[in-house]
């Protein structure tokens, strides 16, 4: 029995109605005015045929084309991570009556979302956030119960942009864990399937998909192929990385990269594994009621490291210097992984074009 | 840690009592309304709490010993500094607070068993080391001398003044106390030293070689006297400090309290001297 079956695209919509059948949300990349990010589609037209995507350092666009796939673009807009930690929300809740009595309540919202299409570097973004919010001293009941209602169909890449620099970071734009089910697309024809769960074999038993062909199986790898190819990007072996960047903390780049940089969280904003974040109460206008907000922060924000009257990084080069050695040192002794994926969203949406991985090699050097 | 599903919600407590110190210093006794959280309740010196009012927001503050020894209740002194602490000013006896702990590490009253016990404290620093005097009080003959070294910028900011009468009367217990302003204010009535801690270690008395040192103060001050009572013959890893970070959740999510390699809220706060020195003498870090 063959490793690999074959989804044509005719039968996305199969599947689709398979997994709404089931309870699930499906969510997928679909083009909206001048970009593409993940939305709740119902149909296979709703993904973004034909549409394709140019990153850049600082620059982004997205052109449409005659091609017949749905997964001609690299990467949407932002990560999984939104549905999983998401950008505000209210995490609990407190009643005062007149005595001044306090109930507080717990607010836990989630629903089953099936994820189609996830790329492999915010696959791996997941696992990440996986370690800080469930596999950690204490856990969000909020993060573990979506991630256990989700279901995730992982789309490995079939090219890359010009900021992907997942090779470097010694990963590949092909899922290997932390899927349900695993695709790669072929351009008018479909997509070879890789079964990651039991919950993922489930799904395909109930669809009856038959067996990809030798030739389906080999393309899909080729293509994959193609994508590591694509990427120029180096980096030195990472362990070395984690050692140079924490024995460099005076090094005289972190001065030129902080006079460049405008300290704006772009690139926090839009990593997958960023979850810095603050808390603030909304009381009511009656005074018997207030809502506990959780909503994601920045470590540039000049208030991330305010205490007790003194701001520990008031320089925008500390600030700097902490997201970087954070993202690509201190986070292994944390969580026993590194804290990037190399997906290059922090190079694609930084207005004043700073590249991580041009920062790292200066220092490292 | 009381809590089994979810860390983020604080529980109701209750103010028991408000003691106000100092113009912007006060001390609130607290006790759960629940009462089976009440018995629960347990925590070492060194820890702390996330303290929540209504409709500001949480902050973390150290657990002080309950002075009177009193089951089921639990102090904080705090200081006025920001939006939240100015607002708990205003709490009153039988006003509600919500609280989520104990966190964090605590003191090594393990460790200091059979040693001299050396507390050093500089300003508002003495609240999260009360426990830890009043734990060597409490089991005396495991501990060889305590000195409790206290310094203040100025006379008239000395709180817990009858406590520290008290320590000073206890048995091989001794208390040094330092204000760095010249001249303080209070009329002849100060009857205890001037100048800096530190210049207390040439007539301590203790063994250095076998002591340990728990020091709360601001990060200069704690380098300054770990510096100093190393340098007097404490080994470094009997040296320990508690270091504070802002903090909005306590559990290690938020990201606030991160220093290098450590979140301070789970890691820390109190950590062994060796392991921290690194991390306090860069700047910006």
């Amino acid at each position: 029995m063959s490793h690999y079956y074959f989804l044509p695209h005719q039968r996305i919509d199969d599947m689709l109605n398979q997994l709404q059948g089931d309870g699930y949300k499906c969510v997928a990349p679909r083009h909206h005015e001048s970009e593409i990010n993940y939305d709740t589609i119902t149909k296979s037209a709703d993904l973004p045929w034909g549409f394709h995507d140019e990153q850049a350092p600082g620059h982004y666009k997205v052109n449409k084309s005659d091609h017949k796939h749905a997964f001609g673009f690299v990467l949407p807009t932002t990560s999984v991570k939104p549905m999983l930690f998401k950008a505000k929300e209210n995490i609990w809740k407190v009643a005062r009556n007149d005595e001044g009595k306090l109930a507080f309540e717990p607010i836990v919202e989630f629903e089953k979302i099936a994820v189609f299409g996830v790329r492999p570097c915010d696959l791996r973004g997941i696992e990440i956030q996986d370690r800080v919010f469930m596999e950690n001293s204490y856990n969000d009941v909020r993060y573990v119960k979506r991630r256990e209602n989700q279901f995730l169909i992982a789309m490995n890449c079939t090219k890359s942009h010009s900021n992907c620099f997942c090779v470097a970071l010694g990963d590949a734009p092909q899922a290997d864990k932390g899927f349900d089910l695993a695709m790669t697309e072929i351009e008018g024809d479909g997509f070879v399937v890789e079964i990651g769960s039991d919950k993922g074999r489930a799904l395909l038993d109930a669809l009856d998909l038959e067996a990809a062909s030798g030739g389906q199986a080999q393309k899909a790898l080729a293509k994959i192929a193609y994508a590591v190819d694509g990427q120029k990007k180096t980096l030195p072996p990472i362990k070395e990385v984690e050692t140079k960047l924490m024995a460099n903390l005076e090094h005289p780049q972190w001065d030129d990269v902080a006079s460049r940089c405008l300290s704006c969280g772009s690139c926090t904003q839009v990593c997958p594994t960023c979850f810095c974040h603050t808390e603030r109460d909304e009381p009511n206008v009656l005074g018997t009621e207030t809502h506990h907000t959780r909503e994601w922060d920045s470590c540039f924000s000049i208030d991330h490291s305010y205490t007790h009257g003194d701001t520990y990084r008031e320089d925008p080069k500390y600030r700097y210097r902490q997201w970087l050695t954070h993202k690509f040192s201190t986070w292994r002794d944390q969580f026993r992984t590194k804290g990037c994926v190399g997906c290059g969203r922090c190079v694609t949406w930084c207005p004043v074009k700073i590249d991580v991985v041009d920062e790292i090699n200066a220092i490292c050097k | 840690m009381l809590y089994t599903d979810d860390a983020y919600t604080p529980y109701e407590a209750e103010i028991v009592e408000f003691i106000k110190e100092h113009h912007d210093i006060f001390t609130i006794r607290l006790k759960f309304t629940d009462p089976e959280l009440d018995s629960k309740y347990f925590f070492r010196p060194g820890q702390f709490n996330m303290i929540y009012l209504y409709g500001i927001g949480e902050v973390a503050i150290s657990i002080v010993n309950d002075r009177n020894h009193q089951q089921g209740r639990f102090e904080h002194t705090i200081q006025v500094v920001g939006r939240i602490t100015k607002g708990m000013m205003k709490l009153q006896t039988g006003d509600k607070v919500g609280i989520r702990g104990p966190f964090g590490t605590s003191w090594p009253m393990n460790e200091a068993k059979g040693k001299d016990v050396i507390i050093v404290t500089g300003g508002l620093g003495n609240a999260p080391l009360v426990a830890a005097t009043e734990e060597v009080l409490k089991n005396r003959n495991q501990y060889g001398k305590l000195r409790v070294l206290h310094g203040i910028r100025s006379s008239d900011l000395l709180i817990y003044d009858d406590m520290y009468t008290r320590w000073n009367n206890s048995p091989e217990t001794k208390v040094y106390m330092a204000t760095s302003n010249a001249d303080p204010v209070d009329n002849g009535k100060w009857t205890w030293g001037k100048g800096y801690v530190t210049n207390f270690i040439p007539e301590l008395s203790v063994d250095y070689a076998n002591s340990i040192v728990m020091t709360v103060g601001p990060e200069p001050m704690m380098i300054g006297v770990a510096k100093a009572f190393i340098a007097a013959g404490v080994k470094p890893e009997n040296v320990y400090v508690s270091i504070e970070r802002s903090m909005k959740c306590a559990i290690g999510h938020c990201g606030h309290c991160q220093l290098g390699s450590q979140f301070i809220c789970k890691d820390g706060a109190v950590y062994p001297y060796p392991a921290c020195e690194h991390l306090l003498e860069v700047k910006g870090l």
